[in-house]
């Protein structure tokens, strides 16, 4: 079903909404008055979880139940915000930003609160300059109005919030490569556990969110956990912001109730493939989750249907390919992005990704037998659960998927790049596939 | 994708081998080096933002990325003096991030997103038409690189010129980025993101 009513972007095109005085206007901060000033901390943990708020960072975990399991004790304890987005076909969360950054920084202090953190942190990648910027200058009138810092609102409760750049690696938004980049490191992923909520930044214990996760806290204790899970499925209550990209004629973010039919957000909200062309397959949450088809279409887009679909709801990104794109050049197009943002840490996912990447260029210059699409996927299985961290997965489950939906493409093509090389190996012409697959008819 | 055999490596520099005869180089002393005034106060005011100054490295870097056009040897060691910390600490950091380059590629950044929602709309061939534009009119001190999703798929096939988010582009926007670039001008006005008039052509938020 389509929302009834806008949620996280409702009033997001009121112009000045970015500044302190329009969004306190719109009601802003009254949320987080009533946390600091009307409820006791657990009260505000219990509401959270109540809601069932899920993270739309990916995981998909219980936001509540995170931060309660962050330790208590007078230690320093941390919020990580993690605006790095860099999954393929998520814009969502730079939406947030830049035209409504203190609703983040809203949530962030009632997140704060719950989790008792004290330092908080937004790691944005650093591509995102204009947010960023945007960001700065929010947190500094939220400085300036006593919401963040010492004893906030005269409560018990202090909070420091800096805005922390990137420098472009997708493999910083894993959480702990977030970690370790955030005290000035290279972003490798750490082996868990520890989790991050007991030893996370600094060692200490540590909350770490999606900005969009953030985003609903200020909307779940201003109307109740109730209010949130009014709309959605049983297990994937409230809204989501989904990003709508690809091969459709309305790319962009549209709100969506979870649940709601995925065929109704790609042809309905985002307007479908151009004229005269068919839905190939769609990624249903970014470019790490498997690839549905057509028939998919049906299902309702919600974390538990996704799941059982063979896929995953992820961040929330739909990338819609449609009947003209090779299945080979989009494969290999994923497998050169994971090889490319490797940390290299892991042997199966370093080398996985390169040999990926090979395999499947191989294919497109006529020099691979079906035989190899065993090899490849045997490189996926070989990766999948190997690995510090899901990177590696990331790859070798859609790269998976495509080889198990799409192999009779894969074999013609293997087939077709030998015949167009006379059956040899196409180094042997010292040349390379005349019609490139990267190039699918426009 | 069968000119990936052309991409620029993955990992630029990853099989520049190293010198063992040379001593580690040890952290510099502030009193040896000279640091520009403003670069150490904002080096020192990152700093202090964090629990661990080390925190800082990457803002500083970005910073002095900026003064320098790059992460020159002077670069590093400047930071490093500030930060105290070695060089080596700081160019393992540099090397791991692809915003920031220990070659002197250019002090003009332009990022053709070729990654997999833009390669549905054909984002090689803007990237194609950009590079050969630039090598055509000789563009100068400027970088052009196909970078991996910028989070702007909405704006598809997009670019980042120093920043600024434009797209939708097409192949025949390549000229005129190219000569606002070497003319110090902002490119395609009205199309980019930060623009207060932007919309997306068909009418969407973004
Ligand atoms: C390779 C990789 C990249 C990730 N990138 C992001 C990202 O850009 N943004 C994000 O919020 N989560 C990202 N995640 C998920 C985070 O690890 C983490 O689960 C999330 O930030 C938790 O927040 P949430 O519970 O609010 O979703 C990534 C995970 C992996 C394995
Ligand atoms: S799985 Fe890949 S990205 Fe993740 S830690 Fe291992 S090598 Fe790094
Ligand atoms: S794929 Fe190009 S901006 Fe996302």
């Amino acid at each position: 079903m389509a929302l009834s009513e806008l949620r996280l972007l409702k009033n997001i095109n009121e112009p000045g909404l970015a500044t302190i005085e329009v969004y306190e206007k719109l009601g802003g901060y009254r949320a987080m008055r009533k946390a600091l000033l009307e409820m006791e901390p657990e009260e505000v943990l219990h509401e959270l979880e109540g809601s069932g708020l899920r993270g739309r960072g990916g995981a998909g975990f219980s936001m509540g139940k995170k931060a309660s399991f962050i330790p208590k004790g007078r230690m320093d304890k941390y919020l990580c915000c993690n605006a790095d987005e860099s999954e393929p076909g998520t814009f969502k969360d730079r939406l947030l930003m830049q035209k409504n950054p203190h609703l983040l920084i809203e949530g962030i202090v009632i997140g704060a609160v719950a989790a008792d953190a004290n330092k908080a942190f937004i790691y944005i990648r650093g591509e995102y300059e204009l947010q960023a910027e945007i960001l700065e200058r929010a947190v500094a009138e939220a400085y300036d109005r006593g919401y963040l810092g010492d004893r906030i609102l005269g409560s018990e409760h202090s909070l420091s919030l800096v805005v922390h750049p990137g420098a472009g690696a997708y493999i910083c938004g894993e959480e702990t490569g977030l970690l370790d980049s955030l005290e000035g490191k290279r972003g490798n992923p750490r082996l868990k556990p520890p989790f991050p909520a007991n030893q996370g930044l600094y060692q200490g214990p540590t909350l770490i969110n999606n900005v969009e996760t953030l985003c609903n806290a200020p909307l779940i204790i201003e109307h109740g956990a109730d209010w949130f899970k009014s709309v959605g499925t049983e297990k994937s209550a409230g809204s989501k912001v989904v990003s709508v990209s690809g091969d459709v004629r309305r790319p962009g973010n549209y709100e969506i109730e979870l649940g709601m039919r995925a065929g109704d957000i790609v042809y309905g909200l985002a307007g479908g493939p151009p004229e005269g062309r068919r839905v190939k397959c769609w990624f249903p949450g970014g470019s790490s989750a498997p690839v549905l088809t057509e028939a998919d279409l049906d299902l309702g887009y919600d974390f538990e249907t996704m799941a059982e679909a063979g896929s995953m709801l992820g961040s929330g990104a739909i990338i819609v390919v449609d009947d003209s794109m090779p299945i080979v050049s989009l494969a290999l197009r994923l497998a050169e992005f994971y090889r490319h943002e490797s940390c290299g840490k892991c042997t199966p996912c370093r080398e996985g990704t390169n040999w990926t990447v090979k395999m499947l260029e191989r294919i497109d210059y006529g020099e691979a037998t079906p035989a190899d699409l065993d090899v490849m996927a045997d490189v996926q299985t070989n990766i999948i659960g190997n690995c510090l961290c899901v990177l590696g997965d990331s790859m070798a489950m859609p790269i998976g998927s495509m080889i198990e939906k799409f192999r009779p493409e894969f074999e013609a093509h293997i087939e077709e790049a030998r015949l167009r090389h006379g059956g040899l190996p196409l180094r042997a012409h010292g040349g390379r596939a005349d019609e490139a697959v990267g190039s699918h008819a426009a | 994708m069968s000119e990936s055999d052309e991409r620029p490596l993955t990992a630029p520099g990853w099989d520049r081998p190293a010198d063992l005869e040379k001593d580690p180089a040890l952290t510099p002393d502030l009193a040896e080096i000279t640091v520009p005034d403003e670069l150490r106060t904002e080096i020192e005011r990152l700093m202090s933002l964090y629990p661990d100054r080390r925190s800082a490295a990457i803002p500083a870097l970005h910073a002095a990325q900026a003064l320098h056009g790059w992460c020159s040897p002077e670069a590093i060691a400047q930071v490093a003096a500030v930060m105290r910390v070695t060089p080596a600490y700081l160019s393992s950091v540099a090397s791991f991030y692809d915003m920031l380059n220990e070659q002197p590629v250019g002090r003009h950044h332009v990022y053709v997103c070729t990654s997999v929602a833009c390669h549905l709309v054909h984002a090689k061939r803007v990237y194609d038409a950009i590079a050969e534009a630039a090598s055509d009119e000789g563009l100068e001190d400027t970088e052009v690189r196909e970078w991996e999703c910028l989070g702007a798929c909405d704006m598809a096939p997009m670019a980042s010129i120093d920043g600024r988010f434009v797209g939708p582009l097409d192949p025949s926007d390549a000229p005129e980025i190219v000569e606002s670039i070497k003319e110090g001008r902002q490119p395609l006005p009205g199309r980019g993101l930060e623009d207060s008039d932007y919309r997306l052509p068909w009418g969407g938020t973004a």
